[in-house]
């Protein structure tokens, strides 16, 4: 039903995809969203630090939250955690619904709640100097869609 | 024995490792008395979370750590 990792190496969406959509052939449908580290010229290097004790179960409250608001056949949250570079993916969200109006939410959910609240901390190497990220205004914004 | 500090962000750049050994028992005053300087300002700031052994208080001044216990000091989040 749940598929939720945090993965220390690299993150391959196709393979996840294919493995996800065999286990769910009842599904009318699947809904997946990438998220790359964004290229933008000037970072060289990202790197996430994760608390294993609360990051892992964050991540399993937020499926749960999820697959109770969404008829869903399944449910997959993978996240890295440790050194990546631009244009390499970070996060894969995939929802396995009867009908896709409840997969494209219910991954739309996940993520945004992913990119607000999920316990993770990031810097990112720019001109050989660490800076950490801070919370978005953006992000908390998205999180209120849902009330 | 002793209580298990963890700092996550960049509260371990001010700590300048990602642990610390600090003698129980330990409440919040103890805490803050045991983190020197810029650290402890930080670790004062309205935005910090306090986990004991991966639970977020909800009240962090509430804090009681016992021998054995981890203490994990939380800066908000940059998100997944």
């Amino acid at each position: 039903m749940k598929d939720v990792r945090i993965l220390h190496g690299e993150l391959v969406p196709g393979a996840a995809l294919d493995h996800f959509g065999a286990a769910h052939p009842e599904a009318g449908g699947i809904v997946s969203f990438v998220g790359k580290v964004r290229p933008d010229g000037t970072v060289e290097e990202l790197e996430l630090k994760h608390y294993a004790p609360l990051t892992l179960k964050g991540m399993e409250e937020l499926a749960d939250a999820t697959l109770a608001r969404w008829p869903l056949d399944g449910l997959l949250l993978h996240h890295r955690t440790g050194s990546m570079r631009p244009g390499e993916p970070i996060v894969l969200v995939a929802a396995a619904a009867r009908h896709r109006r409840d997969a494209f939410e219910a991954a739309d959910f996940a993520m945004d709640n992913l990119k607000s609240d999920a316990w993770f901390w990031k810097r990112e190497k720019r001109a050989g100097e660490w800076h950490w990220i801070e919370p978005r205004e953006q992000d908390h914004a998205d999180l209120e869609r849902w009330g | 024995m002793s209580v298990k500090l963890v700092f996550l962000g960049k509260l371990a750049d001010l700590a300048g490792a990602p642990d610390k050994n600090v003698p129980a028992p330990l409440d919040w005053q103890g805490l803050l008395e045991a983190l020197p300087g810029p650290l402890g300002e930080a670790a004062k700031g309205d935005k910090v979370k306090i986990a004991l052994n991966g639970t977020v208080l909800a009240d962090r001044t509430l804090l009681a750590a016992g021998q054995g216990d981890e203490v994990a000091l939380l800066p908000p989040v940059s998100g997944g």
